[in-house]
Parts: structure tokens; sequence; C-alpha cells
């Protein structure tokens, strides 16, 4: 932001730069990741359900966007519509579709998966409706629902990002060790795919 | 005059910042038809230079020297018969070329024409061109899996093997760049496009300068996976004509092909601009900081009115040369009239260099300053561009294995050497 502006300007900007529409891009996004998620279960064909998982995983990273989390928006388009799904396309496009689709499918068990998802929706609703009587800790003062505190600026989210993660005093850096041993994992994963796959190495 | 218009006009970021949509979308509409005249002047060019490489001529039939080939051709391909393939899945193969195209121009909205020349500036600029355009890829894998046909499919795959192998390498040598815009006195980098760039006039050199030689092999690791990235020669195996006839669009004809068309120019031009950002100091002009004194400004605020009143001299003595048949009075007619429609351009453009020539906060000044951000950066662009068609004419494609080899055993080790090379010189030079 230019300092030599004048407050009147700034303010005008201020007005201006306020959310536009946040609800109905909310409803908009949120509807869209529902309805590609329904699809990507209930299409026979393999390719169609790749690219509704496509418009699921690029309607969330708009609702990270939306959060204030550009950096987590972009991770998520660049890991897994960009890279992970494109590996995905690449498997299913050399398996032969006409036979698949004929196939009988594996859902005999489709009243247990239903009394499942019924249970987890009825765990996430009842925390919602009572999880913030109940689990406030009036001692510490911490809450499961803390009130919503817009503290991470967006002009600077990916900077936040590498304080918390390589930082050093107080918050920052709370996560090097984490974040290293995730990474640790990651190596042995690579490991372990090249001796599974390569019998003489 | 609205409010919503004129409150921006002296404002110094860019539209998306100052929260103004009328001209953000004012930008979007001006980038988008400057892209599209860029891909016409882009398929002109290519097929002229093409064929001077091969000791041809190239298109002369449709008008001077085959200037207006591009609107024939496009002409030609929205009037063509639109052919959907019986067994095809019609509607990925309808949405395909759609994915590729929708992909290619979602990037122009972070690309810095200039420090305010720019729909919005993000916070994860680079971030989101880098994952924007992967998705690209996805519009080819779709569309050779939806034509239901062999050598589609078979381009289909090779390109998304080709994508992610080499996005690998392009990622690590875009990241050795931004190591080094975090070498200031906070610490702090960033991954904003015109932060990069802003980093690199503060620091007072071009990252492709910087720490010599790292910056520069980080370049030129970027600049051969862009190729790669953009399915061009010598790496085009997705559209190997002579094995895959044309690859991933062999079963599209007509409006849809040449949407996929659109979608590779516009995509080379995108990447080509990550690389002049990252590497090429984006919008600032040659020796920024050697030559700074007012009369240098003056001077290269010059170049683009000389830029045009070249071309319109090459214009009028092809005119002069014309061949002086009645039978090409037309033509003659045709190349003068342009001749002179550039000349009347470059006259424009020379008015505003002179009448802006003061440092002050004028708007003749600010429009001049802006034209000499816009011109320098699309020179940069340009001359990759260029390179592009140079490879195509030099290097006879790869072979697939040796494709990957050059991937993952060359590239890659290279650039995480890089890499690794930069951080440590990064934290003995702070």
């Amino acid at each position: 932001m230019n300092p030599a502006m004048d407050p009147a300007m700034i303010s005008a900007l201020n007005s201006s730069m306020a959310p536009v529409a946040t609800p109905w891009f909310f409803y908009v996004l949120a509807g869209l990741a529902v309805a590609s998620g329904l699809a990507v279960i209930t299409r026979r064909n393999a390719v169609h359900s790749a690219l509704a998982l496509i418009v699921t995983l690029l309607s969330v990273a708009g609702l990270y966007l939306m959060l204030y989390a550009p950096f987590v928006a972009g991770v998520q388009i660049i890991v897994y519509a960009g890279g992970i799904m494109v590996l995905f396309l690449f498997v299913i496009m050399l398996v032969n579709i006409e036979r698949a689709t004929k196939d009988r499918q594996f859902n005999r068990i489709w009243p247990v998966g239903l009394a499942a998802a019924c249970a987890l929706l009825a765990l996430f609703v009842s925390v919602i409706v009572k999880g913030k009587a109940l689990l406030n800790d009036p001692i510490t003062g911490k809450a499961l629902w803390p009130d919503p505190v817009n503290k991470l600026a967006e002009s600077s989210n990916t900077q936040q990002v590498a304080a918390l993660l390589y930082g050093e005093g107080g918050r920052m850096g709370q996560y090097t060790f984490a974040f290293e041993i995730a990474s640790l994992l990651l190596l042995v994963a690579i490991l372990g795919a090249v001796i599974m796959t390569k019998k003489k190495i | 005059m609205p409010n919503f218009v004129m409150s921006y006009l002296g404002s110094t970021v860019t539209p998306g910042e100052a929260g103004n949509q009328f001209w953000a979308l004012m930008y979007v509409l001006i980038i988008f038809a400057g892209v599209s005249t860029a891909v016409i002047c882009m398929n002109w060019l290519e097929r002229k230079a093409l064929a001077h490489f091969q000791v041809r001529l190239g298109p002369m039939r449709v008008g001077p020297h085959g200037l207006l080939q591009p609107i024939a051709d496009a002409l030609k391909l929205m009037l063509k018969e639109d052919i959907i393939p019986a067994q095809a899945d019609q509607f990925v193969f309808w949405v395909a070329p759609l994915i590729g195209l929708l992909a290619a121009f979602t990037v122009y909205t972070v690309i810095p024409f200039g420090p305010s020349q720019a729909v919005s500036d993000m916070n994860i600029g680079i971030l989101f061109m880098l994952g924007v355009s992967s998705l690209g890829v996805l519009g080819i894998v779709v569309a050779g899996w939806a034509s239901n046909s062999h050598y589609p499919l078979i381009g289909a795959l090779r390109s998304s093997a080709q994508m992610v192998s080499y996005e690998v390498a392009m990622g690590l040598a875009v990241v050795s760049a931004i190591l080094m815009t975090s070498l200031n006195a906070s610490g702090t980098g960033t991954l904003s496009m015109i932060g990069i760039v802003q980093a690199q006039q503060q620091q007072g050199i071009w990252f492709i300068f910087k720490f010599f030689p790292l910056g520069f092999i980080a370049l030129v690791i970027f600049a051969i996976a862009m190729v790669a990235e953009v399915n061009r020669a010598p790496f085009d195996m997705a559209e190997a004509e002579s094995e895959l006839t044309a690859g991933f669009h062999t079963e599209y004809s007509g409006l849809r092909w040449s949407l996929f068309m659109l979608a590779e120019y516009a995509a080379m031009i995108a990447v080509s601009s990550i690389a002049v950002t990252l590497w090429l100091g984006g919008w600032m002009r040659p020796f920024p900081n050697l030559l700074h004194a007012p009369a240098w400004d003056f001077i290269f605020s010059l170049f683009p009115g000389l830029t045009f009143a070249g071309l319109a001299a090459i214009a009028f003595i092809g005119t002069a040369r014309m061949p002086s048949d009645s039978f090409f009075k037309i033509q003659r007619i045709g190349l003068g009239v342009f001749a002179a429609l550039l000349g009347f351009i470059a006259l424009l453009l020379l008015v505003i260099a002179v009448a802006g020539r003061s440092a002050d906060a004028s708007v003749a000044a600010r429009f001049n300053q802006g034209i000499g951000y816009v011109y320098w950066f699309v020179l940069k662009v340009a001359v990759f561009m260029y390179l592009f068609i140079w490879y195509r004419a030099t290097w006879p494609r790869y072979r697939f294995d040796q494709l990957m080899r050059v991937g993952w055993k060359v590239l890659l080790p290279i650039s995480l050497g890089v890499l690794i090379l930069t951080a440590a010189v990064g934290v003995i030079v702070r």
C-alpha cells in the first residue's frame, strides 16, 4: 500500500476491499464440492469419476482461499489437482473401461456404509451443536470452538506458514520437528517404492 | 465519469489489490485480446521463420508475404466440419479443449507486466502459476482418452508421464530463484510475482547473474523443462507426427483443434513469462542501476517507438520492392497501409516518450513509464518465443526413453545441486 495516498482514498479502498458476496461464493463452492463428490462415487466410468474428483479438489481449494489461506489453496492445486490426479488418470486410462463398467460392483455392504456415514454425520452435528457448551475449559480458557479471530493477513500467508514451520522464538517454529519427521517418512516411502518395483538395483 | 473508473487512475497498485473490479475486468480483457493477437502473430512468425530455416518461402499467397495467412487459417478452421468420432466419449471429448484453454489463460491473472500492470498480485503468485499451468496437461490427457483411438491414447500417456517428470526439475529450479528473493535485510522471501521482480530491483541484479553461474544454470534447467511442459519440439512426444499421426489431437478437427493450438501458444507465452519474471528482471529495462541518469531513462523510453519505426521501415521497403505488375496492386496498397499504420503507432509512442520524459507523477509520465514496463517485459518474452521456433527448427525429436533419462537423471540431480548450493552460498553471504 502506498503510504502517500490520502486518507479518503484509503478508506474508499478499504470499503471496496471487503470480500465480495462471500456467502454466495461459499455456497457455490461447497455445493460444487458435494455434487462432484457424489459424482465420484456414482459414475461407473472411472475416468468420469476422476474428472469429478478434480472438480471436488479445485472447489476445496477455492474454500481454502475463502478462509484466507492462499498457500494451502496453491499447494492443493499443484499437488492434488495437478500432480496426483494426472497420475491417477495415467493408471485409470490403462484399465479396460468397457469391461470395468460391466463388472459387478462390490457394493453389497452399502447398508453398513450408509449406517457408518449417518453415525459420522450425527457425531459432527452433535459436536457442532453441543460442543460449544461442553468442551469449553474454564480454567485454561481453551475452547474447541474459539471465537474466530482473523490473525493471518492474506498478504503474508506464505510467510506466516514459513515462520510456524522454521521460525525461531515463542510459538514460531513449533512444527519444525513434525515437518522433518513427515519428510523423512516420505523419503522412506520413496525408497520402499523403488525397492519393491525394481528387482535389481 | 463514475467514481469506480476514475478512482483507480492515480493508484500505484494492481486493480486486484486496490479492489477495483472494473479495472480488473478491463485488464483481463486487454490481456486476453493481447495474448490472442500475440498468438496470431506467433503463428505467422513461426511458419515464416521455420520456412526460412529450411530454405523455403513459407506462406506467400494470402496477403503480402502471407501476412493474412493466420486470419485465413482461422476462418477455415471455424468453417470446417466439426467431427466427433462415433465411439468417442462425447462429453469428455467436448470439455477437453476447454480445460487446456482455461488453464492456459487463468495464469495470466498474476503475470506482472509492470509494478501495477497486472490483474492482481497474489501472495502465492508463482505457486498459483505453476499449479494452474500444470492443470493444462489434464486437457491433453483427457482428450487422448476420450478420442477412443490408439494414437491419441499413447500421446496422452506420454504427455502425462513427461509432464510429471519435468515438473520436478522445474519446481526445484524455481525454488532456487525464490530462495534468492530472501537475501534482504529482513531475510523474508516472497512468492508474489511482483515481489520477485521487486526483490531483483532491490538487490540490483537480475537473478540470472546472481551467484554466477548458479542462477544461470537454474534458468537453463527451467528453460529446458518449460519446453517439455508445453509439449514443444524437441520434446513434443505427445504429438510426434512421425510416430503418432498427430498424437492427442488426431481425432480433433475444426474449431476444437484450433482451441488446442490457442491453448498451446498461450501456455508457451505464460511459461516464458515465468522465466522472464524469475530470472530476467521482469519489467525492468537493461542496466537500471548502471545507467540511471534521467538522460538514459529518456533514451530507453524511445525504444518502443523506435521498434515500431523499424517494423514500419521494413514494411515500407517491402512495399517498394513489390513487383510493379498490376497483379500485385492490391497487395501493394495493403502493405503500404500496414506500414503507415505501424509508422503511426511509432509516432504516437515517440510523442508519448517525449511528452512524458519528466519523472513527475503527471499522466503522460506515468503512461510513458507503463509503456516502458510492458515493452521490456514483452520484448524479453518475445526472445523466448523466438527460441521456441529456433529449437523446433534445429533439434530432432527425442526418443521417449531418452526424454525420461534426461528428465530424471540429468536435470533433476543438477537442479537439486543448484538448489543446495544456492542455499549454502546464501547462508554464507548473509
